[in-house]
């Protein structure tokens, strides 16, 4: 037997770009645009704003008024995930001003928002904190330091002496102060320096738990999300949607709709039929008159079938993502003597609490839109190319998001609702029901995994092999993202070539998609005989990024079946674990964090169990610890305890929310969330049938920050990937049946 | 038709071609104009469209506007001019609000809750706020809220 030194590919999304365009030769073009450009504005234009208004602009995230208004604007969308707290708080620890008194505006589409390393202008990756760490920090210190030289200038004395605190300049030896905004015309005069970011001690904003600053708005009701946009003259809509996927409106009747009052029009539109009327309840209540007639569609879209493709798949080999040592010789070795278990997981919904909606208004040669997108580059790129205007001519205003989860770096609504307002010449919402929104979704696709391992006599695992059946998730996505990747004036026809060949990398499985990978290729278990391969599944269902990605489904697989192999090996799940993460110091950080937390080990009230699981995730380490009971096959989780490690933390506040609502989410997934087909249709309508989480199954969450001086690593995402398994290894615990299925039925368990 | 009621202690009449069955949601949100309250579902599924009708939590997107006649109705605007409301301030003292979607539906019916038991144990608050939906999970800091509000209200800190 080899054992060679463990190759640990670890191809996040991040990397996803340069990984498809080492495959792809056309798609390099899309990423060598430096999306930086214009960030810093040139002294030519800080010096003409400064003489028109009185402002220093000095870069695109940053206005300082002359009457100390300090306005900060977000690039990054606010979902719930707190990027208008953390973000402006990063700017103030180096710009020097109280992090409470900037006012926060939110971003529109615009090269200069792009993500740096998406190439295009998302939120989502658990990536706005780490992405913006650096360069936030540094616009701080660029406009600190403009400011500094230019009162050292007015008062002609060193620069040395001349200190920043609290949005003053002080010139240290006399006293004299001066504020920001008086200093706004000459600080736009002065050269853009290179500061130094402060050491970490002298941190005094990063890393406090300040307040929130979106919550006063969302306890008054004064926040505007999509849904409460207003214009003048705004006509509303709702779009009669084919009850089969990808169904074509054959022919419709009018019936007496258009005699209702409010009713505008009824139209035809892409993907159905448009009901029109002045406001959303007419356009709605209107819809029961119209008679839709479809053709075509996916019909023969049905669950059952797709797990017998997955089986059929999962029963073959794939295609190898990573590969130590021989596997192969050892499973042969062990002549049957190994450990199989399968795991199947449904598709999943998002379920954003707002439903989707969207508001646009086409005027002649230009477009306005506004829409809770965490896509605003998206949705503009596709509103231009589909009604053939400028990029510039389409405006995208982005409001505050009912929550994303990843279906909003869709930009489908917003697409809709500029064709819609094309069509009918006038200002124009969709509002999306709970049904179309449950029904018309880009799904967490439906997934199997198979693992074998062989254990040594010791109860060591010595061969590990992992195979993954799933629809590839970038096959879907980066086709529609590419084109908002170009420069600007790319001409149409070549940002549809890029699709097309993107959409084909991936399709003609050149590429195993990584996002189908994450959290199985990159297992820190030291395993020296390790396979991990994947097979493509193609069958139509519309997926999408779902709260977490491919660790979604992978840490539910790789955890329990980690965990089935501590029980065969008669060993305790967390020393197992723990011996086996010896390479992996930070997971074996924060294992340790929650099992002391939770007080692994130690006696339970009779009836609860524990059950345990780490994972990596968005270059951040969570493990949890679950506590449970089962009664008449009813699971009741009592207690959580998470540790995480997400290197500095900025507001450690917002990481514990973050944590809750990434363990809520993953149970309400684990416990209750199926998205199932048949005859071509969503059987699942509202929340009903696809069922939340409420507060009388809430658990106690606690969640420990493990220290680090790592940078920033993701938080939205990272709390979901361990719940699941946790809560399958402690049934385990509780009944010795093994859950390989999601969700957790109630005769899975007893 | 038009329906006479109060809406945050004003009278208003709300005219409303559809016969007085537009639901109430749709009435505050889209001819008041109050957007405040949220739709979520439509069904009574989740919570995000409570409003108080003579002062009972209620789910407005089932309830036509006509069944409100000479009612009073009370929307998460009306808590308090200023935020000052125990339970406006109990959420920003906890930070309850991620989102921020479902979080007008879940005040008011921690508002009704508060207004007819003073102490609510964790039972009690499982009770009321089952109905109210949060996707991003907030329910943890919803209930330390209300205890916290509840306390201020005893204390007399309101
Ligand atoms: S919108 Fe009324 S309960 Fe959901
Ligand atoms: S705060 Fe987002 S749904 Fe509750």
């Amino acid at each position: 037997m080899t054992t060679p030194a463990p190759k640990r590919p670890r191809v996040t999304r991040r990397r996803f770009l340069k990984a498809s365009a080492v495959g792809g030769g056309a798609l390099a073009l899309a990423f060598v645009v430096g999306p930086m450009v214009g960030r810093y504005r040139r002294r030519r234009d800080m010096r003409a704003t400064a003489e028109a208004t009185g402002e220093f602009h000095p870069n695109a995230w940053l206005v300082i008024h002359p009457d100390n208004r300090i306005v900060f604007t977000l690039d990054r969308v606010e979902m719930g995930q707190g990027t208008m707290t953390s973000h402006p708080m990063l700017i103030a620890e180096e710009l020097e001003v109280d992090p409470t008194v900037i006012e926060v505006e939110l971003a529109v589409a615009d090269r200069r928002y792009d993500h740096p390393e998406f190439g295009l202008q998302i939120t989502g990756g658990s990536s706005s904190v780490r992405t913006s760490w650096g360069v936030l920090r540094h616009a701080g210190a660029v406009a600190r330091e403009m400011l500094r030289t230019a009162a050292a200038e007015v008062w002609e004395v060193p620069l040395s002496e001349c200190l920043a605190t609290n949005g003053t300049i002080e010139h240290v030896p006399s006293g004299r102060t001066q504020t920001y905004g008086a200093l706004t015309r000459q600080a736009a005069e002065q050269p853009i320096p290179e500061p130094e970011l402060k050491p970490a001690e002298e941190h005094t904003v990063i890393g406090t738990a300040m307040d929130r600053v979106d919550a006063p708005m969302k306890v008054d009701g004064s926040g505007v999300f999509g849904i409460d946009v207003v214009r003048p003259g705004l006509l509303n809509a709702v779009l009669i949607r084919p009850p089969v996927q990808d169904a074509r409106v054959a022919s419709f009747d009018v019936g007496e709709a258009k005699s209702r009052p409010g009713v505008r029009d009824v139209v035809r539109m892409p993907g159905g039929v448009a009901v029109v009327a002045d406001r959303y309840w007419q356009a709605r209540a209107a819809v029961a008159d119209v008679t839709v007639e479809w053709e075509g569609g996916r019909t023969t879209l049905d669950t059952g079938i797709m797990s017998e493709e997955l089986r059929r798949l999962t029963a073959e080999p794939g295609k190898t993502v990573r590969e130590d040592g021989d596997v192969d010789g050892v499973l042969a070795a062990a002549s049957g003597d190994y450990l199989e278990s399968a795991y199947d997981l449904p598709h999943l919904a998002h379920a954003p609490m707002e439903p989707q909606n969207s508001t646009a208004h086409v005027e002649g040669d230009r477009c306005e839109v506004w829409a809770p997108t965490q896509a605003p580059g998206v949705a503009r790129e596709e509103i231009a190319a589909m009604l053939g205007l400028a990029r510039d001519h389409v405006v995208v205003h982005t409001t505050l998001l009912g929550g994303g989860f990843g279906r909003r770096l869709v930009a489908d609504y917003a697409l809709e609702a500029a064709q819609l307002s094309k069509l009918i010449a006038a200002p124009v919402k969709i509002t999306w029901s709970r049904e179309d929104d449950m029904c018309h979704s880009m799904y967490r696709p439906q997934v199997r995994h198979l693992l074998r391992a062989v254990l040594d006599p010791a109860g060591t695992p010595v061969a590990w092999q992992h195979r993954i059946a799933a629809p590839s998730l970038l096959e879907a996505i980066v086709p529609s993202w590419l084109p908002a990747m170009t420069p600007d004036g790319t001409p149409g026809a070549m940002n549809r070539g890029l699709s097309n060949v993107a959409g084909g990398v991936f399709r003609g499985d050149w590429i195993a998609d990584p996002t189908s990978t994450e959290g199985a290729s990159d297992t820190p278990y030291a395993i020296p005989n390790l396979r991990v391969e994947l097979a493509r599944h193609d069958p139509g269902v519309p997926v999408g990024f779902w709260r977490s990605v491919g660790h979604s489904h992978t840490a539910f697989a790789v955890e329990s079946f980690i965990d089935e192999l501590a029980v065969a090996a008669g060993r305790d799940p967390f020393a197992f674990r723990r011996a086996l993460l010896h390479d992996a110091p930070r997971n074996l950080g924060v294992l340790k964090a929650a099992a002391a937390a939770a007080g692994w080990g130690e006696p339970l009230p009779a009836g609860r169990f524990r059950g345990i699981a780490q994972h990596f995730s968005f270059e951040s380490y969570v493990s949890q610890v679950v506590e449970l009971s089962v009664e008449a096959q009813r699971v009741r989780v009592h207690r959580v305890v998470c540790a995480v490690d997400c290197g500095r933390v900025i507001n450690p506040d917002i990481v514990r929310a973050q944590m809750e609502s990434g363990i809520v989410f993953g149970l309400g997934a684990a416990l209750k969330q199926r998205i199932s087909y048949a005859g071509g249709h969503v059987e699942q309508s509202n929340f009903h049938d696809f069922e939340m989480l409420r507060m009388n199954e809430m658990p106690t969450i606690e969640v420990v920050i493990v220290p680090s001086t790592a940078d920033p690593t993701g938080v939205g995402e990272p709390g979901v990937p361990p719940i699941a398994p946790a809560v399958a290894n402690a049934i385990a615990a509780a009944t010795g049946r093994r859950i390989r299925t999601l969700p957790i039925e109630p005769s899975l368990v007893a | 038709m038009a329906t006479t009621f109060r809406l945050n202690d004003q009278p208003i009449t709300l005219e409303d071609d559809a016969g007085g069955e537009t639901p109430l949601l749709w009435a505050i949100r889209e001819i008041a104009g109050l957007t405040g309250t949220k739709f979520g579902c439509g069904r009574s599924l989740c919570g995000a469209c409570t409003v108080h009708l003579d002062g009972r939590a209620i789910r407005s997107c089932v309830t036509p506007l006509r069944s409100v006649r000479g009612r009073s109705v009370h929307t998460v605007e009306s808590l308090s001019p200023d935020r000052s409301h125990p339970l406006q301030r109990a959420w920003l003292a906890e930070n309850v609000p991620q989102c921020g979607y479902c979080q007008s539906g879940q005040l008011m019916s921690a508002a009704a809750l508060l207004a007819r038991n003073a102490s609510p144990t964790d039972a009690e608050i499982d009770i009321a706020m089952t109905g109210n939906i949060c996707r991003c999970g907030t329910y943890q800091r919803i209930r330390r809220a209300i205890h916290r509000a509840a306390a201020d209200l005893r204390e007399g800190r309101s």
